[in-house]
């Protein structure tokens, strides 16, 4: 239960627990069940989740125990008979009294809370994966990005020899320039990676490498940060253009080998 | 003095202001100032007087406008633009409104046929008397639709003239044939609902299916021009090497190599079946809030019945077709994405994603929302105290699948927030926003919603099959065993590479279906004969139920404008992707905000425009007009 507010958890099992014990009615079940998962979205997490996914979780289920409750005559009727009994009957006076006073006042504490949040700078959604351009200029040369591949990956099946050639090259130039910060084994924590914000991608995880072709990945070597589409700013990358630091040869082979190393392929043109 | 005199004494002042302003203006003009010399009277006693100040003005006004315009030379026009909205909004808007009514159109006569087919093969005048109700909202559709047809391509040659004649360039070969499908369709769909009871069965049956196929015919086509837009070309392995080449059907300068590769183009069928299924789930929404509404104003317990019913088998028909919608977006998505990564990441991982999450929400009503609906339904029927046990449960499995499809991957969070989990994704529920985790949640939501069918069509009914205990069970185990898969390969998605875990939807997938048909093939037999334990009372269902019918309707219809925007809005700052470029100052992607409240704007505009066809439909079930007698006259004089 890493990562989970455990005291709390128990506290709401043991309530609905005594709920289940004193056979509690149904309007009682869903203001604890309403109570208890907003508690949930918002102390129940070590790392608390953002104010706009504990609002859609809440919505749900305030959506759902409405459903639950009106959908049938009956069921209606066991949620809405002790609200009228509530209202009606002299002997609930006092309790209706203070729910009288305490539903303003909870409205009122929410306003007083909702405007005493401190004064921040708003925050950036970041696009992770860029869309990329139809085409791009490398040293010169336009590559359409639909239709350009590593023009090396051939000698995979044609020439073994030339293409342990261009892996060796490969990882030369991962462990004279990349390495940094992508790190010895790819995971996104080389010896920079701790000053870098957001953190350098991680080669290993399964979702990034092989949903790509291998002229994306091209294209973000050699134009870097610099060459990221203006329509996704702000982009806070530190990746450098390295089409300014190493031959065409050179990226191509590095592009190689960080797949080679993963053990991925890139996605294929038509790929689903 | 009364309102109504002070009322009127209002009017008759404001019309006198009126009358008097005009006048005086009149004067003013007349009696305008001239030079008062004796030249100038000659002058005006020969007829040629000399223009006063005002009329020299306008006339120097109008030389110079003409100047201006003959010192221009004559130049094809590239865009033209709309005051205050834009050209590309006035654009959005027509082709969305259009689209709607065309759906309507074309789903309607689909499942009308498939009703009076029924009705015909089961000897029932009420599936003939349902399914002519349901025609009747075609007439007043049909000319909406052909309405805003010419509205869209009378904006089109308006407001985006050259691109247009680009696109009738490569496609005017197909223009006539549309013209003249669009013509038979208009005979079969009238000879269609006229002829309601005028033929023979078999020959009115044969109308319906003609239409049927007319109208798929012509959507096939528009489809092409749509398509062509995204997709100009096919994926094709010329060079035998095993990986798909791109083959243009069009020439870097845009010229016209292949009308075959530009009709029959890459994302051509993954539309047209998408297409298909998703107008069958908004027509029977439609048609389904017709009748709620029709239900609503009803004041007889049959009409209620009648439009409870009507009610019903809409909606039957929308979440039917419904279920399989996801499959048929996945397959759609997943083929933008291989004609192009740029759309694909685009579409999925970049600028368009956060409309997903607004799409997950909106799927989720719909689900919970036709759930909703099946459960009220039950209280018609006597004898469903048995079921509601497992409304629970299935509400739980509901809710919690909402909740994960519409878990972001990446978070809209506060700097602290952001700054507490590290990144845009929260450690634990980051998790949700995966694929795997989505593909999970939609199919365990089909699963519930057909257990949701399931229980309804067993309320009040006791099936006397001499082995029912033991297909019970094997429906449970079926059901058990296709949530499990689900569940696994859902889980298991998350130890392999990207590429199997995509791979993995199509087992998920095939696993709900094949658990779907096997329960359905079980159930016909164990409650062919079964016992009516209770009887159903249409027309006994409460006003939210109804209510939720529209719901789900509006729903679609905001899903479909927004949908449509994302695979529009694709191409970007291209007309047809990679070979025509925008080039008017509407070229940019607009901010997510505005794009949905345009299609907000256009769904308001919709359904105002469908509660007129309401109402014109249901006119003709009104008493016919009766001049009053002179004796109710006079009672009404004497009272």
């Amino acid at each position: 239960m890493d990562g989970f507010n455990l005291p709390l958890l128990l506290a709401l099992a043991a309530v609905a627990g005594a709920l289940v014990w004193r056979r509690a009615n149904t309007l009682t079940w869903l203001l604890f069940s309403w109570g208890a998962l907003w508690a949930f979205f918002k102390f129940g997490f070590t790392v608390p989740i953002p104010q706009s996914v504990a609002t859609i979780y809440l919505g749900i289920t305030t959506l759902a125990l409405v459903c639950f409750a009106s959908s049938s005559r009956e069921r209606l009727e066991e949620v809405t008979s002790p609200i009228v009994r509530l209202i009606r009957e002299p002997r609930y006076r006092l309790p209706l009294a203070a729910l009288l006073v305490a539903l303003p006042a909870l409205a009122a504490y929410n306003v007083h809370a909702d405007m005493n949040v401190p004064l921040e700078a708003p925050g950036f959604g970041r696009e992770v994966h860029p869309a990329p351009p139809t085409e791009i200029t490398v040293h010169g040369e336009t590559l359409d990005m639909a239709t350009a591949d590593n023009p090396y990956i051939h000698l995979h099946e044609d020439d073994p020899a030339a293409y342990e050639e261009h892996l060796e090259n490969g990882r030369r130039v991962y462990y004279e320039n990349c390495f940094w910060c992508h790190g010895d084994g790819m995971g996104g924590d080389g010896m920079f990676a701790h000053g870098l914000n957001p953190a350098p991608s991680n080669f290993n995880d399964g979702g990034t490498l092989p949903i790509l072709q291998a002229s994306f990945v091209h294209w973000r070597i050699a134009l870097g940060a610099p060459g990221l589409p203006a329509g996704g700013t702000p982009w806070d990358s530190a990746m450098p253009a390295w089409e300014k630091f190493l031959t065409t040869e050179e990226m191509w082979d590095v592009n190689l080998f960080i797949y080679d190393f993963n053990g991925f392929e890139p996605r294929a043109l038509g790929q689903h | 003095m009364s309102r109504n005199k002070i009322l009127f004494g209002i009017g008759v002042l404001a019309f006198v202001s009126v009358i008097v302003t005009v006048r005086l203006g009149g004067f003013l003009v007349d009696n305008e100032y001239r030079q008062p010399d004796r030249q100038a009277a000659a002058e005006e006693a020969l007829g040629q007087a000399e223009l006063t100040p005002r009329q020299q003005g306008i006339a120097d006004e109008q030389a110079a406008d003409e100047a201006e315009a003959r010192a221009l030379p004559y130049e094809e026009a590239e865009y033209r633009s709309v005051p205050f909205v834009g050209s590309r909004v006035t654009v959005w808007v027509l082709a969305q409104l259009h689209l709607l009514f065309a759906a309507f159109v074309l789903a309607v006569p689909l499942f009308a046929f498939i009703i009076e087919f029924i009705g015909y093969v089961k000897k029932e005048e009420r599936y003939n008397k349902l399914a002519y109700e349901f025609t009747k909202l075609l007439s007043v559709s049909f000319s909406m639709t052909a309405t805003f047809g010419a509205f869209l391509t009378f904006g089109l040659i308006i407001l985006y003239p050259k691109f247009t004649n680009y696109l009738m360039h490569i496609f005017s070969p197909t223009f006539l044939p549309y013209v003249l499908l669009f013509f038979l369709e208009a005979l079969f769909l009238y000879s269609y609902y006229y002829g309601w009871g005028k033929f023979g069965p078999k020959v009115h049956l044969f109308l319906g299916f003609m239409l049927n196929i007319v109208g798929t015919a012509i959507m096939f086509i528009a489809n092409a021009w749509l398509t062509f837009m995204m997709s100009p070309g096919k994926r094709e392995d010329v060079d035998g090497d095993g990986v798909p080449d791109f083959v243009s059907a069009v020439s870097e300068s845009g010229a016209l190599l292949s009308l075959r590769d530009a009709f029959f183009n890459f994302t051509w069928m993954p539309i047209n079946i998408h297409r298909i299924i998703a107008n069958v789930a908004f027509g029977g929404s439609i048609a389904a809030a017709y009748a709620a509404f029709r239900y609503l104003r009803a004041k007889t317990d049959e009409e209620k019945a009648h439009f409870d019913w009507m009610g019903y088998i809409g909606n039957f028909v929308a979440i039917i077709a419904f279920l399989p919608l996801p499959f048929a977006g996945y397959y759609l998505a997943s083929e933008i994405y291989a004609y192009s990564q740029t759309m694909g990441i685009q579409m999925m991982g970049s600028t368009f994603s956060w409309l997903f999450v607004i799409q997950a929400a909106l799927i989720g009503n719909l689900f919970l929302g036709a759930n909703y609906y099946l459960w009220l339904g039950m209280g018609r029927i006597e004898g469903t105290v048995h079921f509601q046990k497992f409304i629970k449960w299935l509400l739980i499995a509901i809710a919690l699948c909402f909740a994960v499809w519409a878990t972001p991957r990446y978070a809209i969070a506060s700097v602290s927030e952001i700054a507490a989990m590290g990144g845009n994704s929260h450690p634990q529920l980051a998790v949700l926003g995966q694929m795997s985790a989505k593909n999970t949640a939609v199919n365990i939501l089909i699963l519930s919603t057909y257990m949701s069918f399931l229980l309804y069509r067993r309320t009040g009914r006791l099936s006397l099959h001499p082995q029912k205990q033991l297909l019970t069970r094997a429906q449970a185990i079926v059901f058990s065993a296709a949530a499990a898969l689900v569940i696994f390969f859902g889980i298991y998605g998350y130890q392999v590479d990207a590429a199997t875990r995509v791979r993995f939807a199509i087992p998920q997938v095939y696993s709900v279906l094949a658990a779907m048909a096997v329960i359905t093939i079980i159930d016909l037999p164990l409650y062919r004969n079964a016992r009516q334990e209770g009887e159903t009372h249409w027309g006994k269902m409460p006003a939210i139920s109804q209510y939720a019918l529209i719901f789900i309707a509006l729903s679609f219809t905001w899903l479909m404008g927004l949908m449509g925007y994302v695979r529009s809005g694709l191409r970007q700052e291209w007309h047809v992707y990679g070979v025509v470029l925008d080039t008017s100052p509407d070229a940019y992607t607009p901010s997510l905000g505005f794009a949905t409240q345009v299609v907000s704007v256009t769904v308001l505009i919709f359904f105002g425009l469908l509660g007129v066809v309401f109402w014109l439909s249901s006119l003709g079930g009104k008493k016919d007009y009766e001049p009053k007698s002179a004796a109710e006259l006079e009672g009404g004089q004497a009272a």
